[in-house]
């Protein structure tokens, strides 16, 4: 029986892949047999070595592309590399993301400008062109990183919130046209996840976020990869416009 | 088959049922059935037919069977 998790022939774009969540879902799409696209905006020697880890750990073709989600002239670069080596995408993982808190009285335009073009511009660029390189095979999944924050929110987090907010409702809406393509849209919400992100945080703040999990620890990296392993299989083929939550039980 | 049935053909396809004759003056929110959902399929065609991404700008300015054919040849297919 074909396991239902592999995604030998099929391709994947991970945006923001050398670190963290988007490090974790390479592996875990690499595993499953996917060729693989990585993609970063500053360090090209480790996103190289972030591929060709990729290459010799699982066997699975890995190309790169260095631009930033934010600039749709490079954005579209990244789809023209995509369709001359591959011809095809079947999978877009929108998780390049940027965390800037500050309370509302000290937010700058600056901090706005760049937290929504990242976190949500990004993402909008991105799952127009790859929805249009899916639509060519009538199939494709493409899984928004959101947070925990975009829905409920948080004090200190407004433009952050907001941004993650912004990709849930680009999730709902576009999962509704695309629907008729069998391309599925889906939005993954995670909580306190161990990343780079999380190093910055006081301990004092490190220690409230924790108590408020019910699951009494914080999440991994490959928590999310899991998730994003599901939604881009088959598992997942009737799942669409949906936020699904890995937080292990957080309130906020 | 030649280029211009093979154009001819995507948009029959994304239109739906329609004068073959008629489809040399079709225009976007003219014609019937050429709306924006049709659009999107018809994008999809002309790419899949001809083996070509187009660019947003080429999408967007897509307004008539005429100016397809432009946008065609200008990824170096003779329509």
């Amino acid at each position: 029986m074909a396991l239902k998790f592999d995604l030998s022939g099929k391709v994947a774009l991970i945006t923001g892949s050398t670190r963290g969540i988007g490090w974790a879902a390479a592996n875990a799409l690499a595993e499953a047999g996917a060729s693989m696209v990585l993609n970063g905006t500053h360090d090209a020697d480790l996103i190289e070595q972030r591929a060709q880890e990729l290459r010799d750990k699982f066997g699975v073709p890995c190309d790169i592309f260095m631009g930033s989600v934010s600039d749709p002239a490079s954005v579209k670069r990244c789809y023209m590399q995509i369709f001359s080596r591959f011809r095809r995408l079947d999978i877009l993982v929108n998780n390049a993301g940027v965390l800037s808190d500050a309370l509302l009285g000290m937010i700058s335009p600056e901090m706005v400008e760049n937290v929504i073009r990242t976190n949500l511009f990004g993402c909008i660029y991105h799952l127009q062109e790859a929805s249009r390189l899916m639509g060519r095979n009538k199939s494709g999944s493409i899984i928004n990183i959101s947070s925990i924050i975009g829905r409920v929110g948080n004090e200190g987090q407004a433009v952050y919130g907001a941004s993650k907010a912004g990709v849930i409702g680009l999730t709902l809406s576009a999962s509704k046209e695309l629907a008729s393509r069998n391309i599925r849209v889906n939005a993954i919400a995670p909580g306190f996840i161990k990343t780079d992100m999380v190093k910055l945080l006081p301990q004092h703040k490190f220690e409230e976020r924790l108590s408020s999990i019910r699951m009494g620890r914080i999440g991994r990296p490959e928590d999310v990869a899991n998730a994003v392993l599901f939604l881009a299989s088959e598992l997942s083929s009737y799942i669409t416009g949906q936020v699904l939550g890995v937080d292990g039980g957080m309130v906020i | 088959m030649s280029e211009n049935n093979k154009l001819l053909n995507a948009f029959l396809a994304a239109l739906g049922e329609q004068d073959s004759n008629e489809i040399e003056r079709a225009e976007y929110g003219v014609t019937t059935g050429w709306d924006s959902m049709a659009h999107m399929q018809l994008i999809g065609e002309i790419e899949s037919t001809f083996d070509v991404m187009l660019d947003t700008d080429e999408v967007i300015s897509m307004s008539s069977y005429q100016r397809a054919k432009e946008i065609v040849k200008a990824h170096g297919i003779e329509v």
